[in-house]
């Protein structure tokens, strides 16, 4: 068995403790544990595996999987990601430190989390954002819980049948269980439809809508008249977004929007196979207090310096128990840090360059799979930046096949029976060529 | 540390430039319709790498970790953080998977989170694993969830409450709620342990389950759990485990065989997988076999669960094997009852015996107070102990003690850390019996003094704008 290098225990060590805490084996201080649940025997584990086994082991187990070209997002989204994030996050005063309870020596903690604070804030241009939440999808949830919270007495939340089906069937899954009546709003031309929305909101018990602002079909929503809508019932409006899109398209505040939420995965987070990413909620300054998890702020020390404090704490579940706004403890701290260093790195023009990259490329992707003659476009006059969706004439099994083989994850089937495809700035010209070329021949 | 007083914002200068993209090759798509086009400006900053790098890195530098030194804070199990576990989660073939691909491009990731559910239900004596959740009460919802399904699959409409002892995390009675159940609270006895007698009274057809941590909150095991199980199981309830003080008995105790039906791990907690300064964590969710049917209809997360994170954990698994895990909850309770037995006599200990890997105190016995002078509490013992170079325990919880201070360990720290902590704690004691005062100001060699919180929650500043 190979050594255990994290316990520096010697034997020694042990009895000297052992004695002063008055027993004479390590068995004693499990005497309060009713002998029959005490573990007899080895536990049914592999034998203990030294560093270099488990990177050994390790290596074949990343042998097992397909290394492809990403050329689907639905979520998630294959951005680059600059050498600098990892680097610094790694750090382990960053990586091996807690929740920053003691603020006297978490500075470096709190002064990030109030930059990416501002960050989304910027982005969505929405007054307050919390320190993050675990992933898009449980931040729509959340987002659906505020509502009911913030408008007493109703009990229904729209979706849009446009929003990522993923985000769709975790509302769904809290909501159950919240006692809350989701309704879908159906869509009209790859869009949410407005009428249909009015239809719902009519029935006078809708809390809040959620909607996208880039939707499943990688299309730009048009949200004019949502707002007024929403708003005329007292319902609050919560938009979906992809956060690196927000470089280019309308904002929620200019949409009118109460709520944005959405997943930070888009800005520079590796893909992970789904985690961890980062969930994001930003807020109207009037349901502040409303808002789940932690949130940071500024204040001075006793020195008059400024300093940053975990604030607005009586909404949370350590004070409020049963009471508080969510059950939320952590965030997703660390990937809050490689948000707001690659959003530094990216500035602004940073931001758009991607997006007009990957928008070029994906629309550059979309003429040529056109010209193959092997796709119809169902949503021709609609605007797109680097996702969209096609419906294959046929069956597109053989074709899914013939890309994975040559190394493309491409052509993802949706539920509606379409394929979909993504483009992000890390594919290049060659590569789009190539996958055209093979769909081209099969 | 050092105090470093700049927020990126104020490195900005307009046309600076921190990346390098590839030059665009392609043909230019239509813009964004005027009417779907962003119009505010985007106030990011305009930053040079070098800046980033700087800039980060002196904030790190006002930050305390697990690797930089000892970190007692109860509750939250905080361990060293092994460093081949970090490489083994960045590897390419895992980082570069995207979600949806299918199981045939995915073998590896697979294999993974099927040895995964081996080794930790062989660990917890649990039948099988979903590890969709995120975070601890992430799973802690995950589970009461399960627990509803279960009772609704069999018909049995009526389960609407849940009990949960006093000395609770406050994730469990925000989770019940947030599965929209009803919270009912037990009292616990005056040694810390669950009233089963105020217990009996409340059991009845309405209630969906119990939860509960073993060993508690006060980091004591729950003697009478046999009987508690038999009592919820009798009247058709099911019992879930808070996962949250799991390092007490791993190697040793197995919670599916003290009865529990349901339970959560955190693989940040008790499988070593670093805090990352509050997550990102992940909360697998473990259930007993009459309970597998109600796991599969539960999206919980996004896609598959915070993968990376689990990696990290099953490396950790790996170098402990069947060989080195009973040293795990072994040692850790070891460190907890050393330092508890070197302190009793400068500290309020409300509850004497053996304790698991974590005791509370009840603050100093002598806290100095004196004609126009108050004592020391328990808040500036933790501040004073940031002075001398350690984190603070967890303080003000549970909420059993007015001047809570509860401390774990963990089984990576080395005698000599423990003796230097528990001088530190001693000195800290007398000091404050001689003069609070110097408690009272403290913390005195931190990057920064005591903030004024009550300013900060009543005026929120809570991002740079508000600043300008």
């Amino acid at each position: 068995m190979a050594q255990l290098s994290y316990l520096p225990h010697t034997e020694a060590d042990v009895q000297a403790m052992l004695e002063h805490v008055g027993v004479n084996r390590l068995e004693d201080l499990f005497s309060d544990v009713p002998a029959r649940f005490l573990h007899k025997g080895a536990y049914a584990l592999p034998d203990a595996l030294s560093e270099q086994e488990i990177r050994d082991y390790f290596a074949s187990l990343e042998a097992m999987n397909a290394r492809l070209k990403v050329f689907v997002g639905q979520g998630a989204y294959d951005h680059y990601t600059p050498s600098v994030i990892p680097y610094l996050c790694s750090r382990s005063e960053f990586l091996t430190a807690y929740t920053p309870y003691q603020c006297e020596i978490s500075q470096g903690t709190l002064r990030y989390i109030f930059e990416y604070q501002s960050m989304l804030c910027a982005l969505t241009g929405l007054d307050v954002s919390n320190a993050s939440l675990y992933d898009g999808p449980t931040a729509a949830a959340e987002a659906m819980r505020m509502a009911i919270a913030c408008t007493r007495k109703k009990t229904r939340v729209l979706l849009s049948a446009t929003l990522l089906p993923h985000v769709i069937k975790v509302v769904q899954t809290y909501a159950k269980f919240y006692g809350v009546e989701i309704g879908l709003v159906q869509a009209d031309g790859g869009q949410t439809s407005l009428e249909a929305l009015k239809a719902e909101l009519a029935k006078d018990d809708v809390a809040g809508v959620i909607v996208p602002s880039v939707n499943r079909y990688g299309i730009i929503e048009d949200l004019t008249g949502f707002a007024d809508a929403v708003h005329a019932q007292k319902a609050i409006l919560i938009e979906y977004c992809d956060p690196s899109a927000l470089a280019v398209v309308k904002t929620p505040a200019e949409w009118g929007a109460d709520v944005a939420v959405g997943d930070g995965q888009s800005l520079g987070l590796p893909l992970s196979y789904g985690g961890p990413y980062v969930g994001f909620m930003t807020v109207k300054k009037e349901h502040m207090r409303k808002m789940p998890g932690r949130i940071v702020g500024q204040t001075v020390d006793k020195d008059g310096r400024r300093v940053f404090v975990l604030t607005l704490q009586a909404r949370e579940q350590h004070i409020k128990r049963e009471k508080a706004t969510s059950n939320i403890c952590s965030n997703e701290s660390l990937m809050a840090l490689w948000v707001t260093i690659y959003l530094s790195l990216m500035g602004p023009e940073g931001l758009k360059e991607v997006n007009r990259i990957s928008t070029d490329g994906a629309h550059y992707l979309k003429a040529e799979l056109l010209k193959t003659g092997k796709f119809e476009d169902v949503f021709p006059d609609k605007p797109f930046l680097k996702e969209f969706v096609l419906k294959p004439k046929q069956f597109p099994g053989l074709m899914q096949k013939k890309l994975e083989e040559a190394g493309f994850f491409a052509a993802l089937d949706t539920e509606e029976g379409y394929v979909s495809f993504c483009v992000t700035e890390k594919r290049s010209k060659e590569e789009i060529d190539r996958l055209v070329t093979i769909v081209k021949e099969g | 540390m050092k105090y470093y007083d700049k927020l990126i914002f104020e490195l900005s200068k307009e046309g600076r430039c921190g990346y390098s993209l590839p030059v665009n090759k392609f043909p230019a798509a239509p813009e964004v319709p005027l009417a779907l086009r962003r119009e505010s400006p985007l106030p990011l900053p305009q930053v040079a790498e070098p800046d980033v790098v700087r800039h980060y890195t002196n904030l790190s530098q006002m930050n305390f970790g697990v690797d930089t030194g000892f970190y007692p804070l109860g509750s939250c199990t905080m361990k060293y953080n092994p460093k081949i576990n970090e490489e083994m989660a960045a590897l390419p073939g895992f980082a570069g998977l995207h979600p949806l691909m299918h199981a045939g491009l995915t073998k590896g990731a697979l294999k993974v989170y099927q040895e995964m559910n081996k080794a930790l239900s062989a660990i917890t004596g649990m039948y099988t694993f979903t590890f969709d959740p995120c975070a601890g009460a992430h799973g802690e919802l995950t589970g009461l969830m399960i627990m509803r399904t279960y009772h609704l699959q069999r018909g049995d409409y009526g389960r609407t409450k849940v009990i949960v002892p006093d000395s609770a995390h406050g994730t469990n009675p925000a989770s019940a709620a947030v599965c929209g159940l009803e919270v009912v609270e037990v009292k616990s006895l005056e040694n810390g342990r669950i009233d089963v007698e105020a217990l009996k009274p409340l059991l009845d057809n309405t209630v969906a389950g119990i939860m509960m941590t073993n060993p508690n909150t006060l980091g004591l095991f729950e003697t009478q759990i046999e009987e508690i199980a038999a009592l919820v199981h009798g009247v058709g309830g099911l019992l879930y485990y808070d996962g949250a003080n799991m390092n007490a008995l791993m190697g040793v105790v197995r919670p599916g065989d003290m009865g529990f039906d349901i339970m959560h791990l955190n693989l940040h907690k008790t499988f070593s997988t670093p805090h990352g300064g509050g997550g990102p964590g992940s909360g697998p969710v473990g259930v007993a076999k009459h309970l597998e049917d109600c796991i599969p209809d539960l999206r919980v997360s996004g896609f598959h669960g915070n993968f990376a994170v689990i990696l990290r954990a099953y490396a950790y698994i790996l170098s402990l094997g069947k060989d080195h895990l009973q040293k795990v909850g072994q040692y850790a309770v070891l460190g907890a009852n050393y330092i508890k037995e070197c302190l009793k006599d400068k500290y309020i200990l409300p509850i004497e015996g053996v304790c698991k890997h974590e005791f509370v105190f009840d603050g100093l016995i002598n806290d100095g107070a004196r004609e126009g002078v108050p004592g020391a509490t328990t808040l500036d013992v933790a501040k004073r102990l940031l002075d001398y170079g350690f984190h603070a325990p967890t303080i003000y919880f549970p909420l059993l003690f007015h001047q809570a201070l509860m401390i774990e360990p963990t089984e990576t720290e080395s005698k000599e850390t423990l003796d230097a902590f528990i001088e530190v704690m001693r000195k800290i004691a007398d000091e404050a019996a001689e003069d609070p005062n110097i408690l009272h100001e403290a913390p005195h060699n931190t990057p920064i003094s005591r903030p004024d919180e009550t300013t900060a929650a009543r005026n929120p500043i809570l991002k740079y704008q508000d600043t300008l």
